[in-house]
């Protein structure tokens, strides 16, 4: 039997211990990432949900200028400690959509009267249909979307004041 | 005190083993002659652990709560069988009934094996006293099942109500039996390139321990898929999960390894090939108990992963399987092989099978892995799923069994008879078979209508070695083989009936409705509440018929209070011609109740399959055991 031959289980013995290896140190991250990420986004169109804000659609998406997508509810404890950063990133000019998920019109409009209104458009979306065409597992999850409506970035869970320069750099970038 | 002395026993037996490694290489090094010693410790040590483990039995049999692992995995309401059983339903319990498992078959192989030339059955139980060093330590410092709670809990946290069913009583003693006893075969394998005496005297004395765990591993793997098809309530018998191909992998690897021992027994030749086989089988046992202590693959799962306990473990595999492979590099080369052999003979068909088989593990592991490797290289992460297996794998069996109709047919050396005449009543079985699919089910898949002539060709041809022999006078090994291909020609016939007839039907019904499946009328006669000895339940009544007389099944859905959880209890109506499975679910707002029925044909086959194969095993085993018996009487 040649040399090679016989090293060969050795060589490969060791290149799969190597990954068990690096699997087990590697920190685990349950995250499920969208995988619209990149692509565009998929064509919807939802209803308003509260008086005196509009609804939202795909087409209106795609307006030649970045812009994010926050999925939230009124039912969202998350979405409550989020709700101030979303009021700064506004207040820098950056135009907030919001999806609404299986809420009603009388619960959301107390919880933006509470803690105030960052969106532009609102789009209720009774059912979590558009909300898993987005790939997004839960609430709150945040898109920035580039002018050609095209997902550029999907922040899991609430935007904190640290995650700022990370939504700020997407827009640049998605610009 | 009971778990002092367990622990105690345990650490002592961690002790010998250090001693028998030691002495056991200067025996091997020629500065000692520790023969005796070396055997006796090996003795010993597995003694003290089945004293450790008893001692665990009997902490879990009081239900002495002051030991941690009783308080975490079982409850004072518990029925008495389960509250044993819980020993090993958790991780540092199963741990310790492997190290056991280990202990003793080092003790077997000292005390049994008296065939094995001295140099090698010392390093072989050097070898086996390593391995027991090493998983002692990770039971000592990583997973001491007897570790104390002070002060002693109030009440057990109860265990995994899925566990409580009968299943748990042998499935894992059986599988580990298995996994665990493919070690004798590793350590003589190890022993035998150390000390340089790898041939047909080494083969015949290997080849009942590989038997021995094969057979073990055959009855657990079946005894689980059982267990896994009726306690789910998922109405599937093999679901390509990771854990379960963690068992599939060391039987292959088995499987291939008894055929190839033969061919060393017989021929004096493969003996490279063998040994590697010897140490892949024991290896792929060890990766499967890393994969799932580690929980590297299951991830999703809310497994209580320690890492500690992973790098533990994998630890140990690099150490064990490296040094076994480094031995295999530098020794294999001293291996003269015997004669080449024809391309028509017995030993070229196990060569064929042993390819074939090893093919499969790869897919297998290949296929087990490939999340990992894919997540790795490019940070991906996906799933490998039943498709895959079921597209690769399965047409790679259907041509084992196609081999496995031809092999024990053909004579060692050289076929000089025309062997395809022999074939022709089974292949003209099997064509007819395959005809007659195409034109009954032609909705099928074609890897069942295969399944289904392969089965119906390689039932009567398993049989042919038989045939014109003195059922008397031939041997049992003869016997046990065809026994054994019989009962995997009969797990394909399962399997195939399986894909090709299960009609299954999910659906919403009131107490008095009556739903269709396959022939049978099944009358959902209405729900009442039941009660068991730490569990309530609610419990469907389903009158089943198809034509003449009624079946009565009771699906349950059960409620267990410690911990809180809830679990299907299927009702399985077994009948010469199939299974109806009925499960129940929830009702609805409008007093519907959800119904899960199958109907399956001939599912059974495919654990009365498994069976026949590990009662071929036992009939080759106790031909190996009669002569032992026999030369022993006669010294």
């Amino acid at each position: 039997m040649s040399r090679a031959l016989r090293l060969l289980p050795i060589i490969l013995l060791i290149w799969i211990l190597g990954i068990f290896a690096w699997r087990l140190i590697q920190p685990d991250d349950p995250t499920i990432r969208s995988q619209l990420v990149n692509r565009e986004i998929p064509a919807f169109d939802l209803p308003p949900l509260v008086p005196g804000i509009a609804g939202l659609n795909s087409t209106g998406l795609a307006t030649g200028k970045p812009r994010l997508v926050n999925l939230f509810a009124s039912w969202c404890v998350p979405c409550v400690a989020e709700a101030p950063v979303l009021a700064k990133l506004r207040d820098r000019g950056i135009e907030i959509d919001g999806i609404a998920i299986r809420d009603t019109p009388g619960a959301a409009s107390a919880f933006l009267t509470r803690y105030g209104n960052p969106y532009s458009r609102i789009g209720s979306d009774r059912t979590s249909r558009v909300q898993l065409a987005f790939g997004s597992a839960g609430v709150p999850e945040t898109f920035v979307i580039d002018g050609k409506g095209v997902m550029r970035l999907q922040h899991v869970g609430p935007i904190y004041e640290s995650d700022i320069p990370e939504i700020l750099s997407a827009l640049e970038k998605a610009r | 005190m009971i778990a002092g002395a367990g622990l105690a026993a345990l650490w002592l037996a961690a002790a010998l083993s250090l001693l028998g490694l030691f002495l056991s290489f200067l025996h091997v090094r020629g500065r000692l002659e520790a023969d005796r010693t070396v055997r006796a410790l090996a003795i010993v040590q597995g003694l003290l652990c089945l004293f450790a483990f008893a001692m665990l039995l009997l902490v879990f049999a009081r239900t002495d709560l002051s030991v941690a692992l009783v308080a975490e995995n079982s409850h004072s309401a518990k029925p008495f069988v389960y509250k044993v059983a819980a020993a090993w339903g958790n991780h540092e319990g199963s741990m310790l009934l492997w190290v056991t498992v280990l202990g003793l078959s080092g003790a077997a192989l000292a005390a049994l094996s008296h065939r094995l030339p001295s140099r090698t059955l010392i390093a072989a139980l050097g070898a086996q006293a390593a391995l027991a060093l090493g998983f002692h330590a990770f039971l000592l410092f990583a997973s001491n099942p007897f570790a104390r709670l002070n002060p002693p809990a109030p009440e057990g946290r109860g265990l995994n109500p899925l566990l409580q069913d009968p299943g748990l009583a042998f499935h894992p003693p059986t599988l580990y039996l298995g996994y665990v006893g493919l070690s004798v075969a590793f350590s003589i394998a190890v022993g035998a390139m150390l000390a340089g005496e790898v041939d047909r005297q080494l083969a015949r004395a290997m080849r009942p321990w590989v038997l021995g765990a094969w057979i073990f591993l055959t009855l657990g793997i079946t005894a689980g898929s059982y267990w896994a098809y009726y306690e789910l309530g998922w109405g599937g018998w093999w679901f390509w999960d990771p854990v379960e191909n963690a068992s599939l992998m060391p039987w292959l690897a088995a499987t291939a390894l008894l055929h190839s021992v033969a061919v060393l027994a017989a021929r004096n030749a493969l003996k490279a090939w063998t040994m590697m086989l010897a140490v892949i089988a024991f290896s792929m046992s060890m990766v499967g108990t890393f994969l799932v202590r580690s929980g590297i693959l299951t991830s999703v799962h809310a497994f209580a992963v320690d890492p500690l306990r992973g790098s533990f473990i994998l630890a140990l595999l690099a150490i064990y399987v490296t040094a076994a492979f480094l031995i295999f590099a530098l020794r294999a080369r001293t291996l003269r092989e015997g004669a080449l052999f024809e391309p028509v003979s017995r030993e070229a068909g196990i060569v064929a099978n042993n390819l074939l088989l090893t093919v499969i593990l790869g897919v297998v592991f290949i296929g087990t892995l490939y999340p990992l490797l894919a997540e790795a290289a490019v940070g991906e992460k996906l799933s490998v799923g039943a498709p895959y297996f079921n597209a690769v794998a399965g047409p790679l069996a259907l041509v084992l069994g196609v081999l496995l109709a031809v092999g024990p047919l053909l004579s060692w050396r050289r076929e000089g008879r025309p062997i395809l005449k022999k074939v022709a009543l089974p292949g003209l079985l099997a064509a007819t078979a395959l005809v007659i699919a195409f034109f009954a089910i032609p909705q099928s898949s074609m890897l069942s209508k295969l399944g289904l002539a392969l089965a119906a060709g390689l039932i009567p041809a398993a049989l042919l070695p038989l045939i014109g022999r003195n059922p008397l006078r031939t041997p049992l090994a003869t016997w046990g083989m065809a026994i054994a291909h019989l009962g995997a020609a009969v797990a394909v016939a399962g399997m195939a009936a399986d894909t090709a007839f299960t009609t299954e039907k999910l659906t919403a019904a009131r107490p008095g409705e009556q739903v269709d499946i396959g022939p049978w009328i099944v009358e959902f006669a209405g729900v009442t509440p039941a009660v068991g000895p730490n569990w309530t339940a609610v419990e469907a009544e389903l009158r089943a018929t198809r034509g003449s007389g009624v079946h009565v099944l009771r699906p349950q859905t059960r409620f267990f209070t410690d911990p809180p959880t809830e679990t299907n209890e299927a009702a399985i109506d077994t009948l010469l011609s199939g299974q109806l499975y009925t499960v129940i679910g929830r009702s609805d707002s409008e007093g519907r109740w959800q119904l899960r029925l199958w109907w399956k044909p001939l599912v059974t086959l495919i654990w009365f399959g498994g069976l026949l194969i590990g009662l071929g095993g036992l009939l080759a085993l106790s031909g190996h055991g009669h002569r032992a018996w026999r030369r022993w009487m006669a010294q």
